[in-house]
């Protein structure tokens, strides 16, 4: 029998403070458990958070955007680094996406990252399968091999380049029918985005940086929602950054279009002034917005037009952020730092409520990607795939105490509320005390 | 004043500190001898990731005037072909104790990364980056302007002054221009107003923004505005191809449209001068009549951006004590701080040498 674990005077999705039993990968009891605390083999957490403020017990995390670079970039992460990192963030699985060396375009590769994940097991792997073969957006990659692999690809994505072509998006999106998945596009106009370096607005024209119109990524999104319309398909719109593309998805959801969106949490918190300094960290794609942008993706996620926060978590070598802005790669990590940014801008806010937190970083991004033991309730018989949050911590992010193997945060040096005390994967700690917990040999963890 | 990478950094004093400068360090240049001790045993690197052979050489020029050991670096033929990073170049100057770098580059903010990133020690000086800035090139023009517009038309002494209620019209592709950019922010810093001109394709979106008026027609806006100077930009002519974004129909309509010719500048004051940042396309933003007519101060914008950056070096290395010639750069520091202000009313900028500069010019004459 594998070790048990009785959470002591926890808040599940910030309720009423209770007891919870994890036994055999489910939750076993939930109530006053206190008889239970000296039975053998079993192990005690408690739940009384910094001043004494009961921590916050939600369902594991779930990604739907997530770059592991392996095969192809293990410099910069490996499976293992980036779902070690993710388990530290709170996440029980991630979606790994398809723009590795070689791609995922194949059942081969999507099956290879998900071997990787299941002997890394620090959470769960589901690869992304890519769109078009190579990312190159002219014919459509192998879906139902990947679909039907062991891997089970359910998301497919070229994220990193757009599906522009209309005409390959519209059969995506009708041929991924067969099998129930989605294709989350990567809304980016290329025509409109040749050489872009940021946000086209006052920023860009200051600091003489080639503008990314927000139009370049609203007229993919309009593009798509009547696409996916035509075709009666479920369409995700990744790293959706702009007001108009929120006002987009808001009016496509009220003519009951079947799509999904998620927000990054650097869309959540940073903006174009960012770049004022020439710092590469702060160069990401789909690029950094105005304050304006960032109240509508805010309200967005609080009013539901906006699913899901995904972290779009991209880690870089060095040499690629250490250069001149235009020579650098876009992207930021976010694993180990998105609840935080979320519980600040939308929680401490009074935007979301832990349950609310709960959907957008669990459920919703559990049911767009068909991953049916995630994103569950904390109740009684469902898999023990949790994470247990000190919502009254503060911290103070340092690049390289980050787990991830690449130092590219934007949020060096920022103090953030909250820290995952503790992660379980099917009821062994993938965390415990925020520290990573490595599994032995026959998969149990001490 | 520690590096010199955006016209927004400087000040109206500053700025004005800057051409006072140049017009003592013009003075000097009139003399016999036109080297000056000020800067001897520093070490001033040009480093050029991009071609320009004009602000190159004037660059060098200015340092060579003021004793300064210069190495200059150029893209071609240099270890950025075979694929060094601009950091790795940067670390092999400090290692070669570079106390200034003047860096031209094509990517906006490179020369505020190399301050920024620890890369280097010395001062750097912005000589052109991408879209973004070229500041010297303001000043050059800033002072230019001044020499003209400023003190009876240059008869009388502008030093101290800015270039309070000038009128300054700017034409042409205003979205890749970093001279546009520096200019619009200095020009508004020393007072002057702006208008630009130019085809909305030309003009960023966000530059409701900056400091200056937009218009799309040139005709109406020299009418309206009855400017003091016209400053004409370069316009690439691969602009108007399809490759090159498709910004215009043809160079023909270009011209009839924005262009500087013979009609426009009789409809100009008849005190107005034309700038124009070089190199020119003639025939496209200005015509031969224009660029060679008397109102063109074209040539005398070249001289002065010798003058403008001995300032800005003198500025930025003089007033520190790493260098060898420590009594020499100290004395001359403050000679030209008290000495810019007194050294007035004796027959203009040319004459009006400040006791340190020319002390130390006439030690080397000894």
């Amino acid at each position: 029998m594998s070790t048990r674990y009785l959470l002591r005077g926890v808040s599940p999705l910030g309720g009423a403070v209770t007891d919870v039993l994890l036994a055999d990968g489910v939750v076993a009891q939930v109530g006053d458990l206190e008889a239970a605390a000296a039975d053998e083999g079993t192990v005690v957490v408690d739940g009384t958070g910094t001043d004494g403020v009961p921590m916050v017990l939600l369902p594991g995390l779930v990604d739907l955007h997530t770059h592991l670079r392996e095969p192809g970039r293990e410099d910069t992460e490996t499976v293992a680094s980036g779902t070690r990192a993710a388990a530290l963030g709170g996440f029980t699985a991630v979606h790994a996406m398809a723009n590795t060396t070689p791609v995922q375009d194949t059942a081969g590769v999507v099956e290879q990252v998900w071997r990787l994940g299941r002997d890394a097991r620090w959470c769960d792997v589901h690869p992304v399968g890519a769109v078009t073969v190579g990312l190159a957006g002219e014919r459509l990659a192998e879906l139902g091999a990947m679909a039907d692999s062991a891997a089970r690809v359910r998301v497919f994505s070229d994220d990193g380049r757009c599906v522009d072509d209309p005409v390959v998006m519209r059969r995506a999106l009708e041929y991924v029918k067969a099998f129930d998945g989605v294709v989350a596009q990567h809304a980016q106009e290329p025509r409109l985005t040749e050489g872009a370096q940021m946000h086209e607005g006052v920023v860009s024209a200051e600091l003489g940086l080639t503008g990314w119109p927000a139009v370049a990524e609203e007229a993919v999104v309009a593009r798509d929602v009547l696409l996916a319309e035509h075709v009666g398909s479920r369409l995700h719109v990744c790293h959706l950054s702009t007001a108009g593309s929120v006002e987009i998805v808001r009016w496509a959801k009220s003519r009951g279009i079947d799509v999904t969106a998620e927000v990054t949490p650097h869309h959540l918190l940073l903006t174009d002034e960012n770049a004022r300094g020439y710092d590469p960290v702060f160069k990401v794609n789909p690029p950094l917005r105005t304050q304006a942008d960032v109240d509508a993706v805010r309200a967005g996620l609080a009013d539901g037009t906006i699913d899901v926060v995904a972290t779009d978590h991209a880690p870089h070598a060095r040499e690629d952020k250490d250069c001149e802005w235009a020579a650098a790669l876009p992207g930021m990590t976010g694993l180990e730092t998105v609840l935080s940014v979320v519980q600040e801008t939308m929680v401490d806010t009074g935007r979301l409520t832990w349950a609310d937190v709960a959907r957008v970083l669990s459920e919703a991004p559990a049911r767009i990607g068909r991953v049916p033991d995630q994103g569950r309730p904390v109740a009684v018989g469902e898999p023990a795939n949790l994470v247990l949050v000190d919502p009254a911590a503060r911290r103070v992010v340092v690049a390289a105490e980050q787990v991830t193997a690449s130092a590219n945060t934007p949020l060096a040096g920022r103090t953030l509320p909250g820290r995952v005390v503790a992660t379980f994967l099917r009821g062994q700690p993938t965390v415990l005390d925020g520290a990573p917990v490595a599994a032995t040999a026959d998969g149990h963890r001490a | 004043m520690r590096h010199l990478l955006s016209a927004a950094d400087l000040t109206r004093d500053e700025a004005v500190r800057v051409l006072d400068t140049a017009a003592q360090m013009a003075a000097t240049q009139a003399r016999e001898i036109k080297k000056l001790p000020t800067l001897r045993g520093r070490t001033v690197v040009n480093l050029f990731f991009e071609d320009s052979t004009r602000t190159r050489l004037s660059f060098e020029t200015a340092a060579k005037r003021l004793s300064a050991d210069v190495i200059t670096f150029s893209a071609k033929g240099s270890s950025v072909s075979k694929g060094e990073s601009l950091k790795d170049t940067a670390l092999t100057l400090q290692a070669m104790g570079a106390d200034a770098v003047v860096i031209r580059h094509a990517a906006s903010g490179a020369p505020h990364t190399l301050a920024s990133a620890g890369w280097t020690s010395g001062a750097v000086v912005n000589a052109g980056d991408g879209m973004h800035q070229h500041p010297t090139q303001a000043l050059l023009d800033a002072y230019t302007l001044r020499r003209h517009l400023v003190g009876d038309g240059g008869r009388a002494d502008a030093t101290g002054r800015d270039l309070a209620g000038c009128r300054v019209v700017l034409v042409g592709d205003v979205l890749h221009s970093r001279v546009a950019r520096s200019n619009v922010q200095l020009l508004h810093t020393l007072g002057a107003e702006v208008t630009l001109v130019a085809p909305p394709t030309l003009v960023p979106v966000g530059v409701g923004a900056w400091p200056a008026r937009v218009g799309y027609h040139l005709d109406e806006v020299l009418a309206d505005v009855q400017p003091d100077a016209v400053m004409m930009l370069r316009v690439q002519r691969e602009r108007m191809s399809s490759a090159g974004g498709g910004f215009f129909p043809s160079p023909l309509e270009y011209s009839r449209r924005y262009g500087l010719d013979a009609r426009r500048l009789a409809a100009l004051p008849d005190h107005a001068v034309v700038l124009h940042p070089g190199p020119m396309n003639r025939g496209l933003e200005i015509t031969a009549d224009a660029a060679d007519s008397p109102r063109a101060v074209i040539v005398e914008q070249v001289a002065n951006g010798v003058a403008v950056r001995m300032a800005v070096l003198y500025l930025l290395l003089a007033g520190t004590t790493t260098g060898t010639t420590t009594g020499t750069t100290t004395g001359t520091t403050t000679g030209t701080t008290t000495g810019t202000t007194t050294a007035t009313g004796t027959g203009g900028a040319a004459a009006g040498a400040p006791a340190g500069v020319s002390v130390a010019g006439e030690r080397v004459d000894a």
